[in-house]
């Protein structure tokens, strides 16, 4: 479990941030500039001190009001927005920066490992200097990753790369949150990343957590902005049960339901993670017949908030009890109300679309 | 060409140069580094006095110099001795007299480096002082190559401060400038053609040395 709690002034606006997070997998801090996530992050790496300050990792308290453990004793690596290589150091002594500064006890992360598991093998004997943007951040990964953490921290790791460093790196995330148990603090404005690769989700707005919990279930929540995004999504983790090569479809099991995939997601019991749009979501009284529409699945109405004058986003539940996975749909006031839906109903959830949220 | 007194003179003047310069690596480098990350109030007035003898006529720091190392100065009974007319004072005196252009562009460097990476080396797991020693310093060596390179030829070239304090001592206090004034008064022309072309070219080669060193290492930084 990871404890957070820091209060007090920075520069000219208020800080009062307090969130649990569970100490596994990715946990995104998400919210408009300006909303403070990445002081939050800079007061658990240490780097920033507010006035009133808790952080407890694992029951092992990093700070309180008459302990300060300074950033060098923090058991942490940073990645910031900017790779921030040493540029008078090769890329290997970037790499054995921090890792020759723990004790052998510590090191679990291997130098060899990482090397692999980032791809940074070729890079050795390039100067620092002569690296893409794509290349120096996933060495700054590395780097941060040989330091032994306990926890790795990621302001905007992506954010000052262009779309084919984005898309360069994004996968090699992925491949670090399968294959490492660390967890990770993961700051970002951009809600695609963070359906790809967020497992929890801290949402800011203005200095303050103004939501806290699962992505699967923040995503979906009507009352939260997320549903208000331009292109708001559900995301649900589902286990491939079979594959059907006639057709090019896989069957994934999800909780309350089982959806058609196109595309081969790899053997039996493989877990994915699916994207569903609000808008490829539309809701019905009844099975429609004669529809080339593959998933069509029974849901109930959990929750519904309106969206400008038009639209009402809408929380559905899968199946018929409380294990379900929640999905958002996105259907104009006018076929709502015409419908006669309400809270509770059960209707059929007619899916469009269901892409890959996972590469 | 050179007979022994000259060759003594040049000797000399090195070694007032090479001594000042390492002294004033030792004090200027810890205090660029105050300079450019303390916060504290008094910062810019040490900053001013620091810079003081840019604008000062070498006379006037050397008469100062003189009071403070005379046999009532406070210097004399701060170390207990009395330094006029000494090796010791003349670097006493030199270091003071090139402490800006030394402390100045290490403190440009220093501050130009900015706080990125000196967080990242701390979330990296290095104290503070192993930092300094791997991080900042290292990234500072362009600044700290011009301050030696400036503060070692500036003391070469000193004159007003020596003559305050130093006096002609041969072997002792006598060092290129004051051999070259003392060669004028003399009349003795060609001497003081002879150890003038020396100084020029040398300071052509520290000067040259400076600039190479200065773009190689920018090669290497960027």
């Amino acid at each position: 479990m990871i404890e957070v709690r820091f209060s007090g002034q920075q520069g000219s606006f208020e800080i009062d941030a307090e969130f649990n997070a569970p100490s596994k997998g990715v946990i995104a801090l998400f919210g408009p500039s300006g909303s403070g996530k990445t002081t939050v992050l800079r007061c658990v790496a240490g780097l920033t001190r507010l006035s009133r300050g808790r952080l407890v990792i694992d029951g092992d308290v990093w700070q309180d009001e008459r302990v300060f453990v300074p950033v060098h004793r923090r058991a942490l690596g940073y990645v910031f927005q900017e790779a921030s290589l040493f540029p008078h150091l090769s890329v290997r002594a970037n790499l054995e920066f921090g890792q020759k500064r723990t004790k052998g006890g510590e090191r679990t992360i291997g130098f060899d490992d990482v090397v692999d598991l980032l791809g940074i093998e070729l890079l050795f004997d390039r100067p620092t200097a002569n690296l893409s943007g794509g290349e120096r951040q996933r060495v700054a990964i590395g780097r941060a990753l040989l330091s032994q953490p306990r926890l790795l921290l990621m302001d905007e790791p992506l954010s000052a790369l262009d779309r084919m460093g984005r898309e360069e790196i994004l996968p090699y995330l992925e491949r670090l949150h399968r294959r490492l148990s660390i967890p990770v603090l993961y700051v970002s404005h951009d809600i695609g990343e963070i359906e790809r690769l967020a497992d929890s989700l801290i949402l800011m707005d203005r200095g303050r957590v103004r939501a806290a919990g699962p992505i699967a279930d923040l995503l979906v929540d009507p009352a939260l902005p997320l549903a208000r995004l331009s292109e708001p999504a559900a995301v649900l983790d589902g286990v491939v049960r079979e594959y059907d090569p006639d057709y090019g479809l896989a069957k994934v099991d999800v909780p309350g339901g089982t959806l058609l995939v196109a595309g081969e997601l790899g053997p039996t019991g493989t877990v994915r993670r699916l994207r569903i749009g609000a808008s490829d979501v539309s809701l019905s009284r009844k099975a429609v017949k004669d529809t080339t529409i593959l998933n069509a699945l029974p849901v109930r109405i959990d929750a519904v908030a309106p969206v400008g004058d038009a639209q009402v986003s809408v929380r559905l539940r899968l199946g018929t009890d409380e294990a379900g996975a929640l999905l958002l749909s996105r259907v104009s006031r006018l076929s709502w109300n015409k419908l006669k839906f309400q809270t509770g109903d059960s209707v059929i959830a007619q899916i469009k679309a269901v892409a890959l949220a996972r590469t | 060409m050179f007979d022994i007194a000259m060759i003594e003179t040049i000797l000399l003047t090195l070694r007032l140069a090479a001594v000042t310069t390492f002294v004033l690596l030792v004090v200027g480098i810890p205090l660029a580094w105050w300079l450019a990350r303390s916060k504290a109030w008094g910062k810019e007035f040490v900053a001013v006095l620091v810079s003081l003898p840019i604008v000062l006529p070498p006379t006037v720091l050397g008469f100062y110099l003189l009071i403070a190392m005379g046999p009532d100065g406070p210097l004399t009974a701060l170390i207990g001795r009395s330094l006029p007319f000494t090796f010791e004072g003349l670097v006493v005196g030199s270091t003071l007299y090139s402490l800006p252009f030394v402390v100045n562009p290490i403190r440009n460097a220093f501050e130009s480096m900015g706080e990125r990476h000196w967080e990242a080396a701390a979330t990296l797991r290095a104290n503070p002082l192993d930092a300094f020693f791997t991080v900042a310093l290292p990234l500072a060596m362009p600044g700290i190559l011009t301050g030696a390179i400036l503060g070692f030829a500036h003391t070469m070239g000193e004159f007003g401060v020596v003559l305050m304090i130093g006096g002609s001592i041969p072997g002792e206090t006598k060092v290129l400038s004051i051999a070259i004034f003392d060669f004028v008064e003399s009349l003795e022309w060609g001497k003081a053609h002879i150890l003038a072309g020396a100084m020029l070219a040398l300071s052509f080669a520290v000067i040259f040395a400076m600039r190479l060193v200065e773009t190689r290492f920018k090669s290497d930084l960027r």
